[in-house]
């Protein structure tokens, strides 16, 4: 998963424990956005603790910055647990609900590809279908780019929520190891802040 | 069980945190917790002229005392006037607990009149912040935050209190106060790894060309015998951060300065020329490092830093260790074999003698770098000093020789201009007893100068000394050297006499324009019983040597030519 993305920027899977308080979220967006990165997806949802909540961050920037942001999440003080799971062994689901146009003559063909991506159909109108589709980022994006000729009217993508293997597991196909960002280093030009 | 009000509540708790000294100022938010202040005579409440004064006075109490400096404001206005403290003491990891009024729960979020969002403001530049909704929130809200602040890496934490829930009476148990603070989601390490220090310990055994950069952390964490063990027992020169000048003595043969862009020409030459750098709690600032790729490019490096996030940030350590620096000193130590070095140490001796950073030339007009060593010399280099930001900042560091542990202030991180006098004002609050020097410079102490005031108005006898070049000295360098000499907005025409404005506020003033002055001037200070405010007239065009410019190496280090 740990891609270096076209324009040279890293993107990197995140997954953290929070304190389920008021503000917690603007303290770790304020880090994000310190340091120039972009939250490219986030969930964030119930744990197993009544009062923590889990966080799956999906996070692009500077290759450095980004493989550095860990360590910056876990001092404050109600992130209890954050761990950088890019080079891990790890499952990791997405949900998306695309409404696609389906008309008397298109309905049956839409309908048949859902079947075969084994993707439900959760809403039925005169003139779209809504489909829910859960998988990895690649399943939702060729199901999508497939049903561009129906016409696609809204997507709505959850971001990815992840989870490390347990021990025993083997892998699955969406199980990636990634490459190790080389460098633990900021790498950025002109580094010294150039002020008196 | 007991009736009580958030404002007793607050009070009380400081009390139980040792808390002898508050740097504040009140308004309309902050009212309800003043009205219980003065039934605390234990927490002596120092009134400001301006919050940043409170919050900069905080941040010098803090440094020289080791305690938490705390400072008050109310709400709006007073709390935004608190940020440039709040900063400087994160860059620097001072600890401050900041006490803000807010209004009133139910206005909050509606613009109401002085309502300001700060803790969303100060997210920033805090190690963490509170907004209390809950009166019973209070007592264990305040022991976290002395927790937090002064714990780890130690920072500035700030309390925000609306006026309603200061005010509000509830019934309270005691036994609150002694709950013990526990937060799942902070647990700063002490002793570090064995493997890790073990791994320390082999790099320095095997180094031929050791040297130890000692920073900031050393004195946070009270390391300075620790530190001298090691550097004694292998024999390995140290050269200090700019924050950790005074961590090891000026006078001792290994001292070896203090490297980067103004630093001594032999000790970033020391750090080129070693073969491992042993980091003690500095974070590889880049006024130290200048062009990361091309810094000490020639050594292995071992980074001792209780913070996770600073390992790696800047520069490839090949042995991180996490912990205390005391605490890992203590355990590396003893891993340590002893040595001499002496070839090494000899190259040291001779890079100081060939790069002789301290020299001050023949001037006719009085130099700052003059005025330096001037109170240096009278002084034994046994004073507190504090600083402003700039050229004077600089010659300080270069010329003032340090002989006792933790007796150096400056703003290292943020650069805080008018740091000079709120914070020497903190220093002397936590040693009455001891002498406190400020070198100011023109420009900053004009930025801050209303605590004159406070320092009159409490008798601390504070010694100002303001290295007077009429002009924003640093800037000056700046164009001259980086910007074509394209001269702007740099220079002070219309300063007041500083000694009258001395005056005015009862505080006794002595100008020095020429060297031969220095010694009887200085003298006169020093026997003054109060403060004294000097102005120390000295030649504008001069720039601060030797120079390593922004972003740059060792290999364009410019040296004063004699
Ligand atoms: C005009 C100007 C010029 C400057 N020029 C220079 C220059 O030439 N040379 C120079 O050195 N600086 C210079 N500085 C200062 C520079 O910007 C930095 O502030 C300074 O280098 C930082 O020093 P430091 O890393 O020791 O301290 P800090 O920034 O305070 O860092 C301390 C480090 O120690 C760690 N630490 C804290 N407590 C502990 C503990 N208990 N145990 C273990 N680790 C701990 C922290 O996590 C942190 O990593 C200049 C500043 C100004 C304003
Ligand atoms: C609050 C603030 N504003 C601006 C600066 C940028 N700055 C750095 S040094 C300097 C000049 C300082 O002048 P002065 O206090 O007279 O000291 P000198 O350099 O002349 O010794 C300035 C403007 C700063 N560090 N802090
Ligand atoms: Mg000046």
């Amino acid at each position: 998963m740990a891609e270096i993305m076209a324009n040279g920027l890293a993107r990197r899977t995140l997954v953290a424990l929070v304190e389920n308080k008021p503000g917690v979220l603007a303290r770790i967006a304020s880090l994000f956005r310190r340091r120039g990165i972009n939250i490219a997806s986030l969930a964030v949802g119930a744990s197993e603790h009544s009062d923590l909540s889990r966080m799956t961050f999906v996070a692009e920037g500077d290759p450095s910055t980004v493989g550095h942001i860990a360590k910056h999440l876990d001092k404050l003080i109600e992130v209890v647990e954050v761990s950088d799971i890019t080079d891990n062994n790890v499952v990791w689901r997405e949900l998306a609900m695309v409404r696609v146009r389906a008309t008397q003559e298109s309905r049956a063909r839409v309908i048949q590809l859902a079947n075969i991506f084994r993707v439900s159909i959760v809403d039925v109108g005169a003139e779209a279908v809504t489909m829910e589709i859960t998988g990895d980022t690649s399943k939702i994006d060729s199901m999508i780019t497939l049903m561009q000729e129906f016409g696609v009217e809204q997507v709505m993508r959850t971001g990815r929520v992840a989870m490390l293997r347990s021990a025993l597991s083997q892998g699955g196909e969406d199980g990636e190891y990634g490459d190790q960002i080389s460098s633990n280093i900021n790498t950025l030009e002109g580094f010294d802040s150039g002020s008196v | 069980m007991m009736i009580k009000t958030g404002g007793q509540i607050v009070c009380e708790a400081l009390v139980r945190e040792g808390v002898d000294v508050i740097f504040g100022l009140p308004g309309g938010a902050i009212l309800p917790l003043y009205s219980t202040l003065g039934s605390y005579p234990e927490l002596r409440h120092i009134l400001v002229r301006h919050e940043e004064g409170a919050s900069l006075a905080a941040d010098g109490y803090a440094r020289a005392s080791g305690k938490v400096g705390v400072c008050m404001a109310t709400s709006g206005p007073g709390a935004t006037n608190l940020i440039t403290g709040l900063a400087t003491a994160m860059m620097d990891s001072a600890p401050i607990v900041a006490i803000t009024g807010q209004v009133n729960r139910g206005a909050i979020g509606s613009d109401a009149f002085q309502e300001t969002d700060i803790t969303g403001a100060t997210l920033p530049v805090t190690k963490h912040n509170y907004l209390v909704m809950d009166t019973r929130d209070l007592a264990a809200t305040i022991k976290e935050a002395f927790h937090i602040a002064r714990t780890g890496r130690p920072g500035p934490v700030l309390i925000d209190i609306p006026r309603d829930v200061q005010a509000a009476e509830i019934e309270f148990d005691e036994a609150e106060y002694d709950k013990p603070v526990s937060l799942r989601g902070y647990n700063p390490p002490t002793t570090a790894d064995e493997d890790a220090v073990a791994a320390a310990a082999k790099l320095i055994n095997e180094a031929e060309r050791p040297v130890i950069l000692a920073g900031h952390g050393v004195i946070i964490s009270r390391a300075f015998d620790e530190l001298r063990e090691l550097a004694e027992n292998a024999q390995i020169p140290v050269v200090t951060t700019l924050l950790g000048i005074s961590s090891f003595p000026d006078d001792h043969v290994l001292s070896t300065g203090f490297p980067g862009m103004h630093g001594m020409a032999y000790s970033s030459l020391a750090l080129d020329h070693a073969d491992l750098i042993v980091n003690i709690g500095a974070r590889f600032d880049d006024r130290i490092t200048g062009d990361t790729k091309r810094f000490a490019v020639n050594s292995k490096k071992i980074h001792i830093d209780i913070d996770p996030a600073e390992i790696g940030k800047n520069i490839k350590v090949e042995a991180p260790v996490l912990g205390d620096v005391r605490a890992v000193l203590n355990q590396l130590n003893p891993m340590v074999n002893q040595t001499t070095h002496t070839e090494w140490v000899q190259h040291i001796e001779h890079l100081k003698a060939e790069h002789p950073s301290l020299r001050i030339r023949e001037s006719d007009d009085l130099l700052g770098q003059q005025v330096v060593k001037a109170i240096s010399d009278a002084t034994k280099g046994d004073a507190l000093v504090v600083t402003g930001v700039g050229q004077h900042q600089m010659w300080a560091a270069q010329h003032y020789q340090f002989k006792n542990a933790n007796s150096w202030f400056t703003s290292g991180g943020l650069g805080t201009m008018g740091y000079e006098v709120p914070a020497a004002m903190g220093a002397q609050f936590a040693h009455p007893d001891k002498e406190v020097w400020t070198f100011a410079g023109d420009g900053g102490i004009q930025m801050t100068l209303s605590e004159f005031a406070t320092i009159a108005e409490n008798k601390l006898p504070v010694k100002i000394a303001i290295l007077n070049n009429n002009m924003l000295g640093m800037i000056t360098q700046w164009q001259d050297m980086v910007f074509n000499k394209n001269f702007y907005a740099n220079s002070y025409t219309g300063n007041p006499d500083f000694v009258k404005l001395a005056e005015a506020y009862g505080i006794k003033g002595i100008s020095v324009t020429r060297e031969n002055e220095l010694e009887g001037a200085i003298q006169e200070a020093r026997d003054h019983p109060g403060p004294v405010v000097l102005d120390f007239v000295i030649r504008a065009e001069e720039n601060v040597f030797p120079m390593i410019p922004s972003g740059q190496s060792v290999e364009q280090l410019i040296e004063e030519s004699f």
